[in-house]
C-alpha cells in the first residue's frame, strides 16, 4: 500500500515555552506515510499525537527537524501558504464535528468548495456525491441540531472528503459516539479510503478506532515507541465482525 | 461565498437581529436627539429673533449701548427713509420697525376707578399695514386665547395671564401709563381685542402688544422707531450671513461721530445670544461624537461577545484553509450589512419619533415658571436634512470600528490550538 510518500518526517522535535523553561512535546520523530494509508497515531494523553497531527496539518510548525507534507516543508510555509495547503489538499475531522449549526447539511459540506471558488453546478454535484458516500442524501436540507451524533460526524466526514483531499486528519473522531455509530463511521472512512485512495491519519487512543487501523504508530511521552502493521485481511475480518454486530 | 454568509447572518438571530436592534436603538437616539437639539435650540434662537432680537437689528449707536434700558429718547428718526434704504440694499431680509417699551397697564372698573394695574412689557409692531408679516412672524393668530387679533387702531392684545390678573376681558378698555420719547408722561387708552399665550413665561407674565402707529401716537414717536429688525427671507438664522450684512452696513457709518447714527447688530451680537448660537452650532457635533464613542464601545463589546460565540465557527474555517484575513474581512462585511440595516431602521424610527414631537411638542411650561429667559415652553424637534444621514455615523462607522476591534482576536488566534479548542 505504501507507494508514494505524502508525509515524510525527519528528526522532528517540538518544544513549547513554559515560563523560563520549555516543554518538549515531540522529540526525534521519524515517519513516512504513503498514499492510501489508513493509519493512526496512538498514545495516551500527553503523548504528542495531537501536536504531531497539528504539524502534519500545517496548523503548527516544528521546532527542529523537517516535516514534508505533499512536498511542502511545513516549517517553511507562510501562514497564507499553510492555509492554501489546508484548503486544497487536507481534510479535517474533529471529535466534536464542529458543523456550522445555522447552515444545512448541504451548505456545511459545500463550504470547503466555496473556499476553492468552484462553480455552482460543480459544487452541487460534488456535495451530492460526498453525501452519497456517507449515506445522507435524504438529509441535505436538515440542519445539524436536527441530526444525531452519528449523522453529524458523517456530515463532517463528507465535508472533509468533498474536495477529495490527498490526506484526511482525524482527531479522536469517535470520542463522542456510541459503539454502533463509531463502527459505522469507521467503516464509512475505510470504504472511502479504499474507493478514493485517500490517506487517513488518526490521532486516537480509542480501541474501536485502533481495531480498524492498518498501521498503528505508538507514541509515548513525545517519542516514537513502536509501530504495528496489520494485514488487510485482518481488517476485512474485523469489518465483517463489526458488520455482524451492527446487524444484530 | 457572499450568499453563504448572508444566509448565516439571516438565520443566526443573535448574529443579525440583536446587533441590528442595538444599532437601530443607538441610531434612533442619535437622530431623535439631533432633531431635538436642533428644534429646541433653533426654537429658542428663532423665538428670541422673532420677539426681540431679529436676525439683524438696526438701532442708533446710543440706543445699542443702552439697549437693556429701552431708552426711547435714543430711538431712530426718519425711519421710513431708513427702511427704504435697507429694503433696497438688503432685499434678502424682510425689514420692519419696532418699539419696545415699558409701562403700567391700568384696568378701570365700571366707575372708571382703577380696578387693577401691573407693569407690562410693551411691543409695538406693524400689525395693520398691508402685507405686514409681523402677526404671522409671532404666530399671533394661533396664540390667541380669547377675543381676536388687532384689526384697527386703538386696539391691543394682552398676554392671557396678565389679562386674568387684571380681570380684563376682550372688549374692555385699559390705559397704558408710560413716558414718551421726550420724557414726558403719557396715558393712552386701548381697547383689548384679545388675549394671547406665547408659551413663554417671560412674555406671558405681563405684556401688551399694540400696532406701531398707536405706539408712535402714545409715545410721541412720529416717523421714529426704537429699532428696525431684519429677518432673513429663508426664515432661519444664518450667523455668517448676518455678520456679513452687519459688517457691510456698519462700514458705511464708520466715520460718523454721531451717536444717533445707525448701527446694525446681528442676533449673536446681542446679549448672551452669541454664546447660545455658538453652543447650538457645536452641540450637535458633541452629541454625535458622544454617541459615536458610546456606540463604538457597545458594539465593540457586542462584537467581542459575538466573536466568542462564533469561536468554534472561526476555528473550523481557519482549519479548513480559510485565511485569517478573509475571515476578518467577512466579519467586517457582515458588520457593514448590520450597520446599514440598523441605521435604516434606527433612522426611520428616530425620524418618526421626531416627527411626532415636531407635530405635538412636549410641554415643559411647568418647569419654566419664573424664568426670565425667552425660551419655548413647548419643546418641538425640528427635522433637518442632516437627520436623514447623521445616523450613519454611529450606526455604520461605530459598528464597523467595533467589529474591527473585536475581530483583531482572529489574527491573534493560534492555529496550533485549533484541535484542542474545537474538542470542547
Amino acid at each position: 500500500m505504501e507507494n508514494n510518500a505524502i508525509i515524510t518526517i525527519k528528526d522532528l522535535t517540538k518544544t513549547f515555552p513554559m515560563g523560563k523553561s520549555s516543554f518538549t512535546a515531540l522529540e526525534g520523530i521519524n515517519l513516512s506515510l504513503g498514499t492510501g494509508e489508513f493509519s493512526g497515531l496512538i498514545g495516551p494523553s500527553g503523548s504528542g499525537k495531537t501536536t504531531l497531527l497539528n504539524i502534519i496539518g500545517s496548523l503548527d510548525t516544528p521546532t527542529s527537524g523537517e516535516a514534508l507534507v505533499l512536498g511542502h516543508s511545513i516549517g517553511e510555509l507562510s501562514a497564507k501558504q499553510a492555509a492554501r495547503l489546508r484548503k486544497e489538499s487536507l481534510g479535517f475531522i474533529f471529535q466534536s464535528y464542529n458543523l456550522l449549526s445555522v447552515h444545512t447539511v448541504f451548505e456545511n459540506v459545500e463550504f470547503p468548495l466555496l473556499l476553492l471558488k468552484m462553480g455552482a453546478d460543480e459544487r452541487k454535484k460534488m456535495v451530492m456525491d460526498a453525501l452519497e458516500w456517507v449515506g445522507l442524501t435524504e438529509k441535505v436540507k436538515s440542519k445539524p441540531p436536527q441530526l444525531s451524533g452519528g449523522e453529524c460526524q458523517r456530515v463532517a466526514i463528507a465535508r472533509a472528503m468533498v474536495k477529495k483531499p490527498s490526506l484526511v486528519l482525524a482527531d479522536e473522531p469517535t470520542a463522542n459516539l456510541d459503539a454502533a455509530n463509531s463502527h459505522n463511521i469507521l467503516q464509512t472512512m475505510l470504504k472511502l479510503n479504499k474507493e478514493l485512495n485517500t490517506t487517513f491519519l488518526f490521532a486516537t487512543h480509542d480501541e474501536k478506532v485502533i481495531g480498524y487501523l492498518r498501521r498503528k504508530i505508538y507514541l509515548l511521552d513525545g517519542k516514537f515507541e513502536k509501530e504495528e502493521r496489520v494485514g488487510e485481511d485482518e481488517v476485512e475480518l474485523k469489518e465483517v465482525e463489526s458488520g455482524r454486530r451492527l446487524s444484530k | 461565498m457572499i450568499k453563504f454568509l448572508i444566509k448565516g447572518l439571516i438565520r443566526d438571530k443573535s448574529r443579525s437581529r440583536l446587533p441590528v436592534i442595538v444599532v437601530a436603538i443607538g441610531v434612533m437616539l442619535t437622530v431623535f436627539l439631533h432633531a431635538y437639539i436642533t428644534g429646541f435650540m433653533g426654537d429658542t434662537i428663532e423665538m428670541n429673533a422673532r420677539f426681540s432680537h431679529g436676525h439683524v437689528k438696526v438701532m442708533t449707536r446710543a440706543y445699542a449701548e443702552n439697549m437693556n434700558q429701552l431708552p426711547l429718547d435714543l430711538a431712530l428718526m426718519d425711519v421710513e427713509e431708513l427702511l427704504n434704504n435697507l429694503q433696497q440694499q438688503y432685499p434678502e431680509y424682510a425689514w420692519t420697525p419696532r418699539i419696545q417699551f415699558g409701562g403700567l397697564v391700568d384696568a378701570p372698573d365700571e366707575n372708571g376707578e382703577t380696578k387693577a394695574q401691573g407693569p407690562a412689557a410693551g411691543f409695538a409692531m406693524d400689525f395693520l399695514s398691508e402685507g405686514s408679516r409681523e402677526a404671522d412672524r409671532l404666530n399671533i393668530s394661533k396664540s390667541i386665547v380669547r377675543g381676536r387679533m388687532v384689526q384697527e387702531q386703538g386696539e391691543a392684545l394682552l398676554s392671557d395671564d396678565f389679562a386674568s390678573k387684571l380681570r380684563v376681558e376682550p372688549g374692555d378698555e385699559v390705559t397704558l401709563i408710560g413716558s414718551t420719547m421726550n420724557g414726558s408722561m403719557t396715558m393712552y387708552n386701548f381697547r383689548v381685542a384679545g388675549t394671547v399665550s406665547f408659551g413663554t413665561e417671560v412674555l406671558d407674565r405681563g405684556s401688551i402688544l399694540v400696532d406701531i402707529e398707536d405706539a408712535r401716537l402714545a409715545l410721541d414717536m412720529y416717523d421714529a422707531a426704537a429699532e428696525v429688525v431684519g429677518f432673513l427671507q429663508t426664515g432661519f438664522y444664518d450667523n455668517e450671513m448676518a455678520l456679513n450684512t452687519a459688517s457691510s452696513f456698519n462700514n458705511k457709518y464708520t466715520a460718523a461721530e454721531d451717536e444717533f447714527a445707525p448701527v446694525m447688530k446681528t442676533l449673536s451680537q446681542q446679549g448672551s445670544m452669541g454664546q447660545y448660537v455658538e453652543l447650538s452650532n457645536v452641540w450637535a457635533v458633541y452629541i454625535t461624537m458622544v454617541f459615536v464613542l458610546a456606540m463604538a464601545l457597545v458594539l465593540w463589546n457586542a462584537g467581542l461577545l459575538g466573536g466568542l460565540r462564533r469561536y468554534g465557527e472561526f476555528g473550523v474555517r481557519l482549519a479548513m484553509g480559510e485565511e485569517k484575513g478573509h475571515v476578518y474581512r467577512t466579519l467586517i462585511y457582515e458588520s457593514v450589512l448590520i450597520g446599514i440595516a440598523g441605521t435604516i431602521f434606527g433612522t426611520a424610527t428616530g425620524l418618526f419619533l421626531a416627527a411626532l414631537v415636531q407635530e405635538y411638542g412636549i410641554d415643559i411650561s411647568g418647569m419654566m415658571e419664573g424664568s426670565s429667559m425667552m425660551m419655548p415652553s413647548i419643546i418641538r424637534t425640528r427635522i433637518t436634512p442632516v437627520d436623514y444621514y447623521i445616523g450613519f455615523i454611529p450606526g455604520l462607522f461605530s459598528t464597523v470600528i467595533g467589529t474591527m476591534l473585536a475581530g483583531i482576536g482572529i489574527y491573534k488566534r493560534k492555529t496550533s490550538q485549533l484541535f484542542k479548542e474545537l474538542e470542547a
